[in-house]
């Protein structure tokens, strides 16, 4: 029998990098697999695939995979991925980063890009907290929930981010939980065919800091929580779909055709220079 | 009662905000910062402070909002490090523009790229033109007793200007020192409520930053001018009466150790001060007359305490955590402009060491003293800026 020393997806991480920074449980290695196996799939050419993320335990993802990455300021993935892609629109840009990352500091970014319909594609790992940091409140955290600067329960209202996505522009709004492992798989597949913006929410477990706060120790105990109250209901009303603790709705929201930011603006760069020509 | 406790910087930066009775507290998370903002919205969630904690979405705002809080009139806090204060930079020229008196901690750590967690003074110092007053501190005692002193500083008349704590990260801001934390009582006696300078008022509206013709900009640049010269001398004195009240003392704008009859003097700033003066008493005990001065103020600059120095010293060190890439150290910048026009000035020798966290440890620090020793002995700095420890 043939002996495989290697793991058949060992080509797609720096192995230099390794071992990861993540807590055991912790949901961030599930999505970087997910991702991983989409890329797979798909067989995209790894040249032509480019990694951003901000800062955060998740942002890490870009330093892990073995394509071109770029690993930026907090907050700024989404600004440095639309110079990326346009400058060369060839090129397959997917940003993978956290909910603070995304929603907090860079809040603008998200909602101008989707606007824009930049064909950018957004991961963002929600694990209600700014994990990285040690566990503050968040503009995901649960109405209630005790992080390290919410000691006695959060009183801020929480973004519904698929909402948020799609009222923005999005063209492609999903959301899972770790535990969709292959709808998730499916659904980065389709993602990363889509023209324009697009954006999936990955509910994932922080049992080592936001779990422990709030009595789910393990990710095996997180993950229970995401088994009992998530309900797959496709292309049900993104606003309707808060997450709250007896109740995560997952599936697709948003699948629609349009146009992207970057073939406009390379057909109207075109149609200029044509009437130049004609002067 | 005074207590003595057991606990780090960031959480005494936390006790002397809740001693100083801070009403708002606006703050973003980062490394090394973290735990104070966590230790304050621990106090104010349990109801041992009386103050509104916001849980902004970033730095920017976190200024911001202490912005508009100091003009509704009330005592603010926060506390960022590195990309965090850069970020707030826009916002920082507002909060000495408007003359608030916001004090901030600013847990010093390296600025990327490429990142990196620990400790130099890249990011206080690239915020020197905004009008902040800039303390540093050498241990943990010294951070509670700074932020108290830089509310009573800044919030009087003369100066209305805000005011930076900077601490190193990891090297105090979570080290575990003692620190004596005076009778809330004595606090209150020394430090009264804050009576804003201007205030926004429902019943005396006005409006405030608006924009200045040319006939008037320069002169509202000069108050922030002068401004920084009162605080040169309220430092000293607030520093004088804190001593008397509290027993800890620290030289006002500079902490001097042995300086009296010293050849070589040792210019540093933050925690590199304490290893400097255990460098001190080991060449001392070689027959080396080398002495040590932690420049405690960095804005408004010591440079009339430079000059005395200069005095009757042969030959100044400084000691940069920090770089101004294409020129040299700050501190060697400053400290030579402070002694031009002088007769018979020391001759300055600038060392760079300890950027990005390096240790800059008491042998270190004797090893820089031990060369410029050599080259006062020549009367000539045959290296004007030195990379101390670098790798080939
Ligand atoms: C300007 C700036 N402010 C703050 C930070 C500190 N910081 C690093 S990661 C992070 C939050 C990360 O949260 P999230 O994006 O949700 O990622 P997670 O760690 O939860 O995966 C913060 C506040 C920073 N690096 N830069
Ligand atoms: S702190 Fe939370 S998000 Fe970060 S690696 Fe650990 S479990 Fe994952
Ligand atoms: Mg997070």
């Amino acid at each position: 029998m043939e002996t495989v020393m290697a793991h058949p997806f060992a080509k797609y991480l720096r192995e230099a990098m390794m071992p990861h920074i993540w807590c055991s449980g912790c949901g961030n290695g599930i999505i970087l697999n997910c991702f991983v196996q989409a890329v797979d799939e798909l067989q995209m050419d790894l040249n032509k695939l480019v990694v951003v993320s901000g800062i955060g335990c998740i942002g890490r993802a870009a330093g892990y995979v073995n394509t071109n990455s770029f690993h930026t300021t907090h907050g700024r993935p989404i600004a440095f991925a639309t110079g990326i892609k346009l400058a060369n629109p060839e090129l397959e840009v997917v940003i993978i980063s956290g909910d603070g990352d995304l929603f907090a500091i860079g809040g603008n970014h998200f909602i101008h890009a989707a606007r824009r319909n930049i064909g950018i594609k957004v991961i963002c790992a929600n694990n209600f907290n700014y994990g990285m940091t040690g566990g503050q409140q968040g503009p995901t955290t649960p109405v209630e929930a005790l992080t390290t600067t919410t000691p006695y329960g959060n009183i801020e209202h929480p973004f519904n981010l698929v909402h948020l996505a799609a009222a923005s522009g999005a063209t492609y709004v999903a959301r899972w939980t770790t535990l969709h492992v292959r709808r998730l798989t499916q659904s980065i597949k389709k993602l990363l065919q889509k023209e324009g913006f697009g954006f999936i929410e990955v509910v994932s477990p922080c049992p080592e800091i936001f779990g422990r706060y709030n009595k789910m120790r393990t990710g095996l105990e997180m993950m229970e929580w995401f088994r009992k109250v998530s309900a797959i209901e496709n292309f049900s009303d993104p606003a309707k779909a808060e997450i709250t603790p007896e109740r995560i709705v997952v599936g697709e929201f948003v699948d629609i055709a349009k146009i992207s930011y970057e073939k406009l603006i390379h057909e109207k760069i075109a149609e200029i220079n044509e009437k130049k020509m004609q002067w | 009662m005074a207590q003595t406790i057991i606990d780090t910087a960031n959480h005494i930066a936390g006790y002397a905000a809740k001693a100083a009775r801070v009403k708002v507290i606006a703050a973003y998370p980062i490394t090394p910062q973290t735990t104070i903002v966590e230790k304050i919205a621990e106090f104010v969630e349990n109801g041992e402070m009386d103050s509104e904690y916001i849980r902004v979405e970033s730095e920017h705002s976190a200024m911001v909002a202490c912005i508009g809080a100091a003009a509704a009139g009330v005592r603010t806090f926060t506390a960022t490090s590195a990309h965090g204060l850069a970020l707030m930079h826009e916002a920082l020229h507002w909060a000495s523009g408007s003359r608030l008196p916001i004090v901030m901690a600013v847990v010093n750590r390296a600025m990327g790229a490429p990142w990196s967690i620990w400790p130099d003074f890249s990011d206080s110092l690239s915020q020197r033109d905004t009008g902040w007053i800039q303390f540093y501190c050498a241990d943990n005692q010294e951070v509670f007793d700074t932020i108290i002193q830089a509310y009573k500083l800044c919030e009087d008349e003369r100066v209305y200007l805000p005011a930076m704590i900077c601490l190193e990260g990891f090297i105090l801001s979570h080290t575990y020192m003692p620190v004596k934390i005076p009778d809330q009582n004595e606090i209150d006696d020394f430090l009264p409520p804050y009576k804003a300078g201007w205030i926004l008022d429902v019943n005396r509206p006005f409006s405030h930053s608006n924009l200045v013709s040319p006939e008037w900009y320069m002169e509202f640049r000069y108050m922030i001018q002068e401004a920084m010269e009162n605080a040169k001398r309220l430092i000293q004195q607030i520093d004088k009466e804190y001593g008397k009240r509290f027993g800890f003392e620290y030289g006002g704008l500079v902490e001097k150790y042995k300086c009296e009859d010293a050849d070589l003097i040792l210019l540093t700033m933050g925690t590199m001060g304490s290893e400097a003066k255990i460098a001190v008493n080991n060449l001392r005990k070689e027959g080396l007359k080398v002495g040590s001065a932690r420049i405690r103020v960095y804005r408004p600059f010591p440079v009339e305490e430079m000059r005395r120095l200069a005095e009757q010293a042969k030959m100044f060190a400084t000691i940069d955590r920090h770089i101004s890439f294409g020129m040299e150290g700050f501190l060697a910048t400053e400290v030579k402009a402070s002694l031009a026009g002088e007769k018979e000035p020391p001759l300055v020798a600038g060392f760079i060491a300890g950027l990005g966290g390096r240790d800059v440890t008491s042998e270190t620090i004797v090893k820089i003293a031990k060369k410029s020793l050599k080259w006062m002995k020549i009367g000539k700095v045959e290296k004007e800026t030195e990379w101390v420890d670098l790798r080939d």
